[in-house]
């Protein structure tokens, strides 16, 4: 078990593409860390490049404190599990397991015991004989994780594991795959493009955006305290609503001027963070749950604003409305109860309280 | 910039067919069924000729009266003869070895030179996967020249292993080529997989290709194998002694004497020779058609 440290790593590719931007990073011992964001961030060759599998174009990457720039992926100690589960198909699954630590000479009772260990942690013990094409996906994936738990690594390295599955069963296997981690407890280090399973997997989430590392923390905290706009915008499903508006200082309160003549007022509580910006252009950020059908007005901080639902989505415990505020596209949650109908108007609130103000030029959140 | 204004066609709906599924299916059957037939029996006609022949004794081969097709008093002769007279064992024993060398040292070189190529990717590594095809292309006829002096240098005129030397030219590109192809259709993940669980390239090709590939592989072996036992050019040029020749070359030279053509043994011989091909394709086809990838990754 080892923290893994990056340090200014950059990965440039023959033409002076760069993936990986000179990222700094440093993962905790046991520690959970995901790295999210859309294809083509730099997230799954970062993680290679941990795994050895990818060279460093520049910077340094350590575990457990030994650089490991030009070491070999062997003897890196650590264990990966990709994507498609890349087992090896002649082999049956005990086999599979059992081949990396019969590369390294391990001795039979050992690998036994190990294998039937890793079978029990995932409960594979039945499927030992079976070969990878007589197994479903679910399956493949455990034995994936088998492979690489037998090993008992310093460092977990998952590759997108669950992209393969059918939704029911990755919600299923994410779950897997935090008890798993919470039983062996290594470092483990993951990379998605899914925010759900970045949010619900990690101690801490690395945010990657064109090959820079956007924001580290905590789940509550990326979702809470976003500090750029990408970051707003990619964590959190619906997506935030980003409305363009001017703030304004009237009759002593400072006014958020949306389009459409809508006028809500700041909080109180926010006032003194967003005064010093009265009279400017700015973002305004606003989550689809804090949009909702006209309900506790009685308390600071919620203003009322009327709108036209486009679309309605109905998800069972709540629905999705989708109206239009001058061209933005806006979404918000209401009660399945609420009348919300597609071009009926609907009385809306919004909960100022959990506004954001983002600078409309660098999209830092102010 | 010039446009053309397109005249308004009216919509005119096609003509729908009211035939059912079932029966378009059975008619493309029926239809598939005779062109195998067709096909079949044109090619079956030369080896029953062959074996017709064959069981015919040199009088009643020589004897035009009657239907060629039929014999009147089949005889084993031709191959008992054969078989226990004259170099048709020394023939049928060179060819095997010739082949059983050449079909190895193939499979070596190309195995190892196509894991090479397809995977571990090197400066040029691109166009020598190209030029290794691109020798294949030079027929053999343009070559046994200059091959004749090679050998000739080397002293192995008129000797059996100057075969297993040349034929692997002749194998080793396409074998390559094939293997190529296969290696490359194994997922990558699969060889990364393997180095994280600390394999050496020498065991990720022993461990992890050889067997993941062996449809491919027994696809090269059958090609090799092939080339290997129906060679002519080089064996006709390079042997002259019955006793060094293989079989394709010992039937036309032992078994036809100026205008003397000894027309049943030469079938019986011909039909023998082609038994071992037979038996390889027939045992390596099921092997060769499985997809041994299966379950390797997302399928």
């Amino acid at each position: 078990m080892a923290q893994v440290t990056l340090r200014k790593v950059v990965k440039a590719y023959e033409g002076g593409v760069q993936a990986v931007k000179g990222i700094d990073l440093d993962i905790a011992d046991h520690e959970f860390v995901v790295l999210v964001g859309p294809s083509g961030c730099g997230k799954s060759t970062t993680l290679r490049m941990i795994a050895g599998l990818e060279e460093i174009s520049d910077g340094e990457i350590a575990i457990g404190g030994r650089v490991v720039n030009d070491v070999p992926p062997r003897d890196r100690d650590i264990a990966m599990v990709f994507q498609n589960y890349a087992l090896y198909p002649h082999m049956t699954v005990a086999e599979n397991m059992a081949f990396g630590l019969m590369l390294r000479k391990f001795p039979k009772d050992e690998i036994k015991r190990r294998v039937d260990n890793a079978a029990r942690i995932l409960d594979i013990t039945p499927l030992l004989a079976r070969k990878p094409k007589a197994l479903s996906g679910g399956q493949r994936q455990r034995v994936a994780m088998g492979r690489a738990i037998v090993r008992d690594p310093k460092v977990f390295l998952f590759d997108e594991p669950l992209s393969n599955l059918d939704a029911k069963l990755r919600v299923q296997m994410r779950t897997e795959i935090k008890k798993v981690q919470q039983a062996v407890h290594t470092t483990t280090i993951y990379v998605t493009h899914d925010q759900v399973e970045a949010m619900t997997l990690a101690d801490r989430v690395v945010v990657m955006n064109n090959g820079v590392i956007e924001q580290v923390g905590p789940p509550q905290e990326l979702y809470h305290n976003p500090k750029t706009r990408f970051v707003a915008g990619f964590i959190g499903s619906p997506a935030m609503n980003f409305i363009p508006g001017r703030l304004e200082n009237g009759s002593g309160a400072l006014r958020v001027h949306l389009p459409g003549d809508i006028v809500l007022n700041v909080p109180e509580s926010r006032t003194a963070r967003y005064a010093a910006l009265a009279g400017k252009e700015v973002i305004f950020g606003l989550r689809p749950e804090h949009l909702t059908e006209e309900k506790n007005l009685e308390r600071p901080g919620f203003a009322r604003f009327p709108a036209t639902p486009e679309v309605t989505e109905p998800m069972g415990m709540e629905t999705l409305v989708h109206f239009k505020m001058n061209g933005a596209e806006i979404c918000g949650r209401v009660d399945p109860n609420a009348p919300a109908h597609p071009g009926q108007p609907l009385a809306m609130a919004a909960d100022l309280n959990n506004m954001h103000i983002l600078d409309p030029q660098s999209g830092r959140v102010l | 910039m010039s446009s053309t204004a397109a005249s308004p066609t009216p919509f005119v709906p096609a003509e729908i067919k009211h035939g059912s599924l079932k029966n378009e299916r059975r008619w493309a059957m029926i239809g598939a069924y005779i062109a195998l037939a067709v096909f079949v029996l044109f090619f079956m006609i030369p080896p029953f000729h062959m074996l017709m022949t064959s069981l015919k004794s040199s009088a009643e081969i020589a004897d035009l009266s009657g239907n060629p097709w039929i014999v009147r008093s089949p005889t084993l002769s031709n191959y008992w003869e054969l078989l226990t007279q004259g170099n048709y064992m020394i023939h049928f024993r060179n060819s095997v070895i010739v082949t059983v060398c050449t079909v190895l040292i193939s499979m070596i070189i190309s195995t190892m030179a196509a894991f090479a190529l397809a995977r571990m990717k090197f400066w040029g590594s691109a166009t020598l996967a190209t030029g290794v095809f691109l020798t294949y292309l030079v027929p053999e006829t343009l070559l046994f020249i200059p091959m004749f002096q090679i050998v000739g240098s080397l002293g192995l005129y008129n000797n059996l292993w100057a075969m297993v030397l040349i034929f692997p030219t002749l194998t080793v590109p396409f074998c390559t080529w094939i293997m190529i192809g296969y290696f490359a259709s194994i997922p990558k993940e699969l060889d990364e997989a393997a180095l994280i669980d600390g394999a050496s390239h020498i065991q990720m090709l022993l461990k992890i290709f050889i067997p993941v590939a062996l449809p491919g592989i027994l696809a090269a072996m059958i090609f090799a194998f092939t080339v290997s036992w129906a060679a002519f050019i080089y064996p006709i040029a390079f042997l002259v002694s019955s006793d060094q020749m293989v079989l394709t070359v010992g039937i036309v030279s032992d078994l036809i004497r100026a205008d003397t053509f000894q027309w049943g043994k030469i079938m019986a011989g011909a039909l023998m020779a082609a038994l071992p091909p037979l038996l390889v394709y027939a045992f390596l086809m099921d092997y060769y058609i499985a997809g041994l990838t299966a379950g390797a990754t997302k399928g």
